[in-house]
């Protein structure tokens, strides 16, 4: 064979075994969110929204304790992790852009971003429910809200940075104060970018497990109660799959189509979200 | 001929940056109010970091560094103590791209009046309304007022930036290349405009573009390697400049 | 360059305000470590050190406590993982950049990042329910019987196959990271300039050659960085393993035995700890997962950052 055909042999070969590395990645992936959505819709009825659990073995229960305590958790955590956050990233690239303190935060969040979320779990477990002597919702809010704090951070300090220098400059040429530049106007250019940030940020700890399940640990009745135990949809997905029991199963199919169907939409909306603002300019 | 009375006087100016490079070489001129000066130079020379010795703007940045001293009306502006914020209220500012805020036509120009003080809903109305006018702009906007200012063109954009500038009053006008970032058509009405405002403030205007300089200002200085190299009645700069590189420059044989 | 001004008294709170939310961070970082430590102080006194990290033992009725065991299946399932991972996702990321036509790169690039955020329980619970079944009754035995049967080999597939096993575990945990480690692969892959590319391809050379030779060359720090990023990430990783990996605390040779890692243990008995010393050799083990994490995470982001300098300058 000549050199040339080697070569286009090579070529190809790699090729296609690159193509089939990604059809192998996305078969194995599609047919996950197909297992998801097939189990899921099956065992989809209005009584899983609408009623509490009942005993295994009796019919009509559902997961309205979960599904409201889930709201409710999350709820909490983006009230408590949101405005630090942006606070935070506001720091980063306002007041101590181009530090040296900037720029250590801004790397360490980038860590804290990705650090096990079972180990946030045992911190709140340790500060906040050992102290208390009980499990609450509230200790499950501030350990989702410390893991959505790095992500909402960074991406604030990213989208602030993008707005151009000469904006702000005009702004203090007119002799506006640093607080009513950055609030009335760099706010407002980076508006959508931040807003994609916190759906991102409210999209990552949805479906977070680990750190619920020794902070608002689990509860099979109906509570609000943010200073006691609170129901999740994901810690009960976990309890019900280990279950021995087939509606226990079934149910925790359809919490987890759920919990995927409001995550693809949140990170799909942040998509569009962005892409309408970059289109625009 | 304008100006007979000094509005600013810079005296022995030097500036450093914060790397301590010398940006500015011990500057002095006297500005004249209700005239046009045009600062000319190679890109380089120091025009735009003189300009923005004007009003503060090298605050903005830790360890750059002034020495000597801008009198503006009986005050040394290069002060410590002087309040910055006032000292912007009264020197408005136009960059060399526009700069739009993220806000309605209405409210880029509302938002400086507000900083003002200025709280009644008629008088920001009628402001926004003059300064638009001033700005030969508000036939162009005056139905779309409380549209996005994003959505303007480009010489429209950098006429709201004038308006914007020029609807708190101020007393100075500091342009800073204003028209290089727009086609002919939009240049000529912004030349126009800046013919119109010195009736009313004094305008120091940064241009590479010698035309320009030559049909707008009143006075000229030419500034090459951070020092002023001459500065007389813009008629006598164009037509009998007295130093070489001056003349050079101006003829086009060098930067 | 940083703005400096606050001479205002309302910016002197702004920026003051936004200062400790921002040190929020830093307070985190060392708050965690702090409180862990205190947590384990118990477990570190009685244990040590280098014998916790040593010892085999994990039993609660005589309480001694040792994380050799959880250590050995947080490092198997890891590196099986990341073994199943890597080739796919970087196979992905050159689709993606380099193959795939115009039309397709920007829905595969979504459908990648949508995948990335799929969280880890929905993985884990397809794992028990789909995967697991198809392990113990196609995939394991079928393993088994070709290259289970060669000598040496054969240790890794002895047992009978149950689906709840190191394998079954590794295989959902690299499932899961190919989306994450394929989006950062690309991302590198991306930096390089295109007339460096276009070069070589005006040199007549194929489109694997431009990427061997041009593409990978330029993008290893980056790449690398990602790797270890997703290391870091799948050393955490809870709720994908915790559905099948069972919760075995001994070392075992073979990859069809079930095994514990350091988050599974924390999962499963950290409610359940009824003695002090129980629940601090937990935190025990909760802090030695933060301190890998932290160290992974730190010499990942060394590479990154050095990748995008690479590029700026």
């Amino acid at each position: 064979m000549s050199r040339e055909n080697l070569r286009k042999m090579e070529n190809f070969i790699a090729l296609a075994l690159c193509t089939l590395a990604a059809m192998f990645g996305l078969f194995w992936l599609i047919f996950i969110l197909g297992d998801v959505l097939r189990h899921g819709i099956s065992a989809l009825n209005i009584s899983l929204f609408v009623n509490d659990p009942v005993p295994p073995g009796i019919e009509g229960g559902g997961l309205r304790n979960a599904f409201v305590g889930h709201l409710l958790i999350t709820s909490c955590a983006t009230l408590i992790g949101v405005p630090i956050g942006v606070l935070g990233g506001t720091f980063l690239a306002e007041y101590a852009r181009g530090r040296k303190i900037a720029r250590a935060i801004s790397v360490l969040s980038d860590i804290m971003v990705s650090i096990p979320s079972i180990v946030v779990g045992a911190f709140i477990y340790a500060v906040i429910v050992k102290p208390f002597g009980h499990f609450s919702g509230w200790a499950g809010a501030v350990a989702l809200a410390i893991i959505m704090i790095p992500v909402v951070l960074r991406t604030t300090e990213d989208m602030l940075s993008l707005v151009p220098l000469t904006l702000r400059e005009a702004a203090f040429a007119l002799g506006a104060p640093y607080y009513k530049v950055i609030i009335q106007i760099v706010y407002r250019g980076a508006a959508a970018g931040i807003l994609t940030g916190i759906l991102l940020s409210i999209g990552r700890v949805v479906g977070e497990t680990a750190p619920l399940l020794f902070t608002s640990f689990n509860n099979s009745f109906f509570s609000v109660n943010m200073n006691g135990p609170v129901s999740s949809l994901t810690v009960t997905v976990f309890q019900y799959a280990m279950g021995p029991y087939d509606t226990w199963h079934a149910q925790a199919w359809a919490a987890s189509l759920m919990i995927t169907i409001f995550i693809l939409l949140l990170t799909i909306l942040g998509r569009l979200i962005l892409k309408w603002r970059y289109s625009k300019r | 001929m304008n100006g007979n009375i000094i509005k600013i006087e810079v005296k022995g100016l030097n500036f450093y940056y914060s790397g301590g490079a010398q940006g500015l070489k011990d500057i002095s001129l006297s500005m004249y109010q209700n005239a046009v000066t045009a600062l000319i130079g190679p890109s380089g020379c120091g025009k735009t970091t003189f300009l923005r010795c004007l009003n503060r703007m090298h605050d903005l940045y830790p360890d750059n560094r002034y020495e000597g001293e801008i009198w503006m009306d009986e005050k040394n502006i290069l002060q410590r103590d002087i309040d910055l914020i006032e000292l912007r209220s009264r020197i408005g500012m136009v960059f060399q791209k526009p700069t739009p805020f993220p806000m309605s036509i209405f409210e880029n120009i509302a938002f400086g009046l507000k900083l003002r003080g200025i709280k009644k809903k008629t008088e920001i109305a009628e402001r926004v309304e003059k300064a638009l006018k001033d700005a030969a702009l508000w036939d162009e906007t005056k139905d779309r007022l409380h549209g996005s200012a994003l959505a303007l063109s480009g010489g429209q954009q950098q006429r709201l930036c004038i308006a914007r500038a020029v609807a708190v009053e101020p007393e100075v006008v500091l342009m800073d290349e204003p028209c290089s970032a727009l086609d002919p058509i939009a240049t000529a009405k912004i030349e126009d405009l800046i013919m119109k405002l010195k009736k009313n403030y004094t305008v120091v205007i940064v241009t590479h573009n010698m035309q320009q300089a030559a049909r707008v200002s009143d006075y000229t200085a030419f500034l090459y390697l951070g020092a002023i190299i001459e500065y007389d009645l813009t008629d006598k700069i164009f037509t009998n400049p007295t130093n070489k590189h001056t003349e050079d420059y101006i003829t086009g044989r060098f930067g | 360059m940083a703005i400096s001004l606050k001479k205002n008294p309302v910016d002197m709170i702004f920026s003051f305000i936004t200062a400790v939310a921002s040190l929020s961070v830093l307070i985190l970082i060392a708050g965690i470590l702090y409180v862990l430590f205190l947590e384990s102080s118990l477990a570190i006194k009685k244990f040590g050190v280098l014998q916790f990290i040593a010892s085999t033992d994990w039993d609660p009725v005589k309480r001694l406590f040792g994380a050799a065991t959880n250590l050995y299946g947080t490092a198997i399932t890891t590196m099986l993982s990341l073994l199943i991972a890597i080739p796919v996702a970087i196979g992905i990321a050159i689709f993606v950049t380099e193959i795939a036509p115009n039309f397709l790169k920007g829905p595969i690039g979504i459908a990648i990042e949508l995948l990335a955020a799929i969280p880890s329980i929905i993985y884990g619970m397809w794992g028990l329910f789909t995967l697991a079944p198809i392990m113990s009754n196609y995939i394991e035995p079928a393993l088994k019987s070709t290259i289970g049967k060669l000598p040496l080999i054969s240790i890794l597939f002895a047992g009978t196959p149950l689906g709840i096993d190191i394998l079954t575990a590794s295989t959902i945990l690299g499932i899961m990271i190919i989306p994450f480690t394929a989006s950062v692969s690309r991302d590198s892959f991306n930096l390089t300039p295109s007339v460096v590319k276009e070069s070589a391809y005006a040199l007549g050379a194929t489109k694997w050659e431009v990427v061997k030779s041009v593409v990978l060359p330029y993008s290893k720090l980056g790449v690398f960085g990602g790797i270890v990023l997703s290391l870091g990430r799948a050393l955490g990783e809870t709720m994908a393993v915790a559905f099948v990996l069972g919760n075995n605390h001994q070392i075992t040779t073979s990859l069809l035995d079930a095994a514990a890692t350091i988050t599974v243990t924390l999962a499963n008995e950290f409610t359940e700890a009824d003695t002090d010393i129980y629940l601090s050799s937990l935190f025990y083990l909760a802090l030695l997962l933060f301190v890998m994490s932290f160290i992974t995470l730190s010499i990942a982001k060394f590479f990154l950052i050095r990748a995008e300098r690479k590029f700026s300058r």
